[in-house]
């Protein structure tokens, strides 16, 4: 007979050892802030880092000695991670790790700016802020796209597609129409129809969603590749010269130090981008419609007995990814360059990437768009300041990045369960 | 159907009702026939069709969203809300909603929960108030009591007694005879889709059994008494943890002797296939040994477990136990298949493998059109027999038996249990686990009950079950004492037992 009190074994089955992530964690955060200070103290200089609070050298700036910075940021970030090896209540690990994280970044960057060059040891916060954005916005609209298809149920990895598809027809019907809105209509079709065939195709028919979003980003780089020659070489003048749209500043908002000239002067897009993270966010945790859509990238058998139409919902949500993604595609053609050819060059798979960091919820795929972005903005101005880290180790970090949180140190991720599996009746 | 009625539908496994009730609910469409509703015929093109016509239903396998909260798991597909077109969820009046009805039936559940972490049982609350929230005139509880201890499938029937005396119409689907002779109005009786018969719930269980079979079948297992020999497998402070790193096995101590049947009975759930997989090789052991006839075994990888002399039935046969696009012929010979006579250098040898499929199909009763037709073409009693005969053809040490019978017809469940008693008369060590109370008791020669990955107690087979049912729900001897001792109105003996004619 066993003797053992019942209460006992919940315990036992619910711990986990002394090892938890949060200590896990603290404890790589830990040698990465000593990392930080020792070898980033050692290797800045005596002069002074600027982080100036415009888009040049000139105004008010932030100003710290370089040596004294980077060690000082490396001990914040070690003292975070020892923070969280102590093990404090569970709703202090975010903002902890968050601490030691920056910590970490402003101790590396202390070290970069100090040791340029004489007259360029400044950072201009508002070109970074702004370029991160920038660089974030078409992984915004593809992780947004990515959110919308995989938690009705279906993998998204046309992405890059949708997104090549969207700035064609954007460029085209912009250059042929000679108007923004109508070139963002097209867009947002164009976008569309790579979606209706992946939705008929994995929906309908059953093709494996992966193999068919792999084959639609190839017919899209076709297609486009293909028009591009024929039309838009030709007569670039007819084809490939679509208007663009201007900058608009809010009010008020505009005059807020730093963000105001690094985020409330810009482009329609990066509004909307903005915007449909918030909508998309309120949607699919407060309204009907995300109920149902979670419902069905969850357990379509149990949604399907409460008479929710499962199939129908997937087609819709895979309509509306293309929709957004088309629209992200646009933010290329209607706002910043030509059309040319292949020119989504692979922001499509960091948005898959954004979205699996971003745990498959809208506004972790902004912080992870952000990142991500920020890391490519980062690595543009350290080739400037003629830094000695190569750019292509900052290229790396989005999938370094992903890989870690697939492997699931950044916490548990975890799909929709029905993610990828076709629902049949029966 | 009546109002106010309860009505079991009686039948082996695949006789059909799980179907007819899928039909009813709108999930499959009739070939032909119709189904009428207060003397209207109608037309189900779809659940949502079935619940607007008052008809709910709880599957066999609940269709509840596991992230999902109580709530809204309850209100998907009839959400209240507010905001026009953006269509926000009234979360509030939703909880209000659950909340009243699960008084008003004494279903007591938090709206708040999130469904994967509660219990089978509770799931199974959910799901009924699901129903109840949709105004259903008529609900249908297809095997509810299929994942629940005695003690929740009491409960179950206390609750559908108050949602008869509320005037809901209620379809019980099962195969167990004591639970439909403790509830039923009446009682229909299906067979091979057919309805062999309609009877009373004073009709006696042989009586039932044997419409259900189409003849009369014995109950319980005929063995005599067993001869244990030496101990052949000892397990000594396992630890194993499940698929999601949490602790599944904490530490059990089990000895089986050579030719005695030690039955593992418990909720499933709580860690006999994790017990059964360390054990096979299948799954990490992190401490503690198992022992076979003095050898350490655990580390081994399965083949070697098996060439050992461990014959092993898994507790899914579709997953684990065969090859379904496999033939047969080739499915009996999975374990073996390398080695002669089957083989002989890289060849196999198709002639030596068919004349052992003729000889073992003949031996074990397997139905099937011929040695060649694929197995999962076969019902699945007899491709759980196609797997018993596979692992019985071996000289073996120790066989171990994970749900034998699950999903299989009576016939089969016979011959099973026969083979089983068989085995452990010529000297061969048995371990058998199932969740079926009664299986567990009429195979084994002492009982093993786990509950939370320890063994919490170890009982003759003659033990009532309500003690063992207790043991099941965690309860031991000791603490049960205690909660008698500071009686409260907390009455844990149940009012009616509902198997209590089940030794006659």
């Amino acid at each position: 007979m066993s003797t053992m009190a019942v209460p006992d074994v919940a315990v036992a089955a619910v711990d986990q050892g002394f090892w938890t992530r949060s200590r896990k964690a603290g404890l790589v955060l830990l040698a990465l802030g000593l990392l930080a200070a020792v070898l980033f103290g050692a290797l800045a200089t005596d002069q002074q880092a600027r982080f100036t609070l415009s888009e040049d050298a000139a105004g008010a700036a932030l100003e710290i000695n370089g040596t004294v910075g980077a060690i000082l940021f490396g001990a914040i970030a070690a003292a975070a991670g020892a923070a969280l090896l102590a093990g404090p209540p569970k709703r202090w690990f975010l903002p902890v790790l968050g601490v030691g994280l920056v910590g970490f970044v402003l101790s590396f960057l202390c070290w970069q700016v100090s040791a340029a060059p004489a007259g360029q040891n400044f950072m201009p916060l508002v070109n970074i802020l702004r370029g991160t954005f920038i660089l974030a916005l078409p992984l915004i609209f593809g992780a947004l796209a990515g959110v919308l298809c995989e938690r009705s149920g279906v993998v998204n990895v046309a992405i890059e597609g949708q997104l090549l598809m969207g700035a064609f027809s954007g460029a085209l019907f912009g250059s042929i129409s000679g108007s923004v809105w109508v070139g963002l209509v097209a867009a947002a079709i164009g976008g569309a129809v790579i979606s209706l065939l992946l939705a008929v195709f994995s929906i309908r028919y059953l093709v494996d969603q992966t193999v068919m979003g792999i084959v639609l980003n190839l017919l899209a780089v076709g297609v486009t590749g293909f028009l591009y020659e024929r039309l838009m070489q030709t007569n670039a003048e007819r084809y490939n010269s679509a208007p663009r749209f201007s900058n608009w500043e809010i009010p008020l908002l505009k005059d807020i130090p730093v963000l105001g000239p690094a985020l409330f002067r810009g482009n329609i897009f990066l509004y909307l981008g903005l915007l449909l993270v918030l909508v998309i966010h309120l949607g699919l945790f407060r309204t009907r419609w995300g109920l149902r859509t979670r419902s069905v990238g969850e357990h379509p058998t149990a949604a399907d007995t409460l008479g929710v139409r499962v199939l129908r919902v997937r087609y819709r949500n895979v309509l509306l990814a293309g929709v957004v993604a088309g629209i992200g595609g646009a933010s290329y053609t209607l706002a910043l360059y030509s059309f040319t050819k292949n020119m989504i060059g692979g922001k499509g798979f960091i948005a898959l990437a954004a979205l699996i960091f971003g745990r498959w919820n809208p506004t972790g795929a902004l912080l992870a768009a952000l990142f991500f972005g920020f890391a490519d903005q980062l690595a543009t101005y350290l080739g400037a300041i003629n830094s000695v880290i190569p750019s292509q180790f900052l290229a790396m970090l989005p999938y370094l990045a992903t890989i870690l949180a697939v492997a699931g140190l950044v916490g548990r991720v975890r799909a929709p369960a029905a993610d990828g599996k076709p629902y049949v009746k029966g | 159907m009546e109002p106010g009625e309860i009505h079991a539908l009686l039948g082996e496994n695949g006789a059909g009702k799980s179907t007819l009730m899928n039909v009813l609910y709108g999930l499959y469409q009739p070939d032909e026939g119709e189904i009428l509703v207060d003397g209207k015929a109608l037309k189900l093109r779809g659940p949502s069709d079935a619940i607007a016509a008052g008809i709910g239903m709880v599957h066999q396998h609940f269709m509840l969203v596991p992230v999902f909260t109580v709530a809204e798991n309850i209100m998907l597909g009839a959400e209240q809300v507010r905001g026009g077109i953006a269509g926000f969820l009234d979360r509030r009046r939703a909880r209000r909603e659950v909340v009243e009805v699960s008084e008003r039936y004494g279903l007591r559940v938090d709206p708040d929960a999130v469904v994967e972490d509660l219990p089978v049982g509770i799931q199974q609350r959910v799901e009924i108030v699901k129903a109840l929230t949709r105004d259903v005139d008529l609900l249908i509880l297809d095997e509810p009591t299929a994942v629940l201890t005695p003690q929740e499938t009491e409960e179950l029937l206390t609750v559908m007694r108050s949602l008869k005396a509320a005037g809901k119409s209620i379809v019980f689907i099962t195969h167990k005879l004591g639970e439909v002779k403790a509830i039923a109005d009446r009682i229909t009786v299906i067979r091979r889709g057919k309805t062999v018969g309609t009877a009373s719930p004073d009709a006696s269980r042989d009586e039932l059994a044997a419409l259900m079979v189409g003849r009369s079948v014995r109950l319980t297992v005929e063995k005599a008494p067993a001869a244990p020999g030496e101990p052949v497998l000892e397990v000594a402070g396992l630890v194993v943890d499940d698929d999601r790193q949490i602790r599944a096995v904490d530490g059990i101590d089990l000895t089986v002797r050579a030719g005695e049947v030690l039955g593992v009975a418990g909720v499933q759930g709580n860690g006999q296939t994790e017990l059964i997989e360390a054990i096979m090789g299948l799954r990490p052991v992190l401490a503690g040994s198992v022992t076979l006839d003095g050898e350490r075994i655990d580390g081994w990888s399965t083949k070697k477990v098996l060439r050992a002399g461990v014959g092993y039935v898994p507790e899914d046969r579709s997953v684990d136990g065969l090859v379904k696009e496999f033939s047969v012929a080739e499915n009996l010979v999975l374990d073996i298949y390398d080695r002669p006579p089957f083989a002989g250098g890289l060849a196999l040898k198709p002639d030596a493998i068919a004349a052992s499929a003729k000889e073992r199909i003949a031996q074990f009763d397997v139905r099937t059109s011929s040695a060649e037709a694929p197995v999962g073409t076969l019902s699945g009693g007899n491709q759980q027999k196609v797997i018993v005969a596979r692992e019985l053809s071996r000289p073996l040490k120790l066989f171990i038996a994970a749900q034998p019978t699950r999903g299989v017809d009576v016939g089969s469940i016979e011959f099973i249990h026969s083979r089983v008693i068989r085995e452990r008369d010529i000297g061969t060590a048995v371990l058998v686990v199932s969740s079926e109370l009664d299986e567990v008791l009429g195979l084994a020669d002492r009982v093993a009950v786990m509950y939370r990955g320890r063994i919490i107690g170890i009982v003759g087979p003659d033990t009532p079950r309500e003690q063992i049912g207790l043991l099941m729900a965690g309860v031991t001897p000791e603490v049960a004492a205690e909660q008698t001792a500071g009686a409260t109105d907390d009455d844990a003996a149940p009012a009616e037992a509902p198997r209590s004619e089940d030794e006659e």
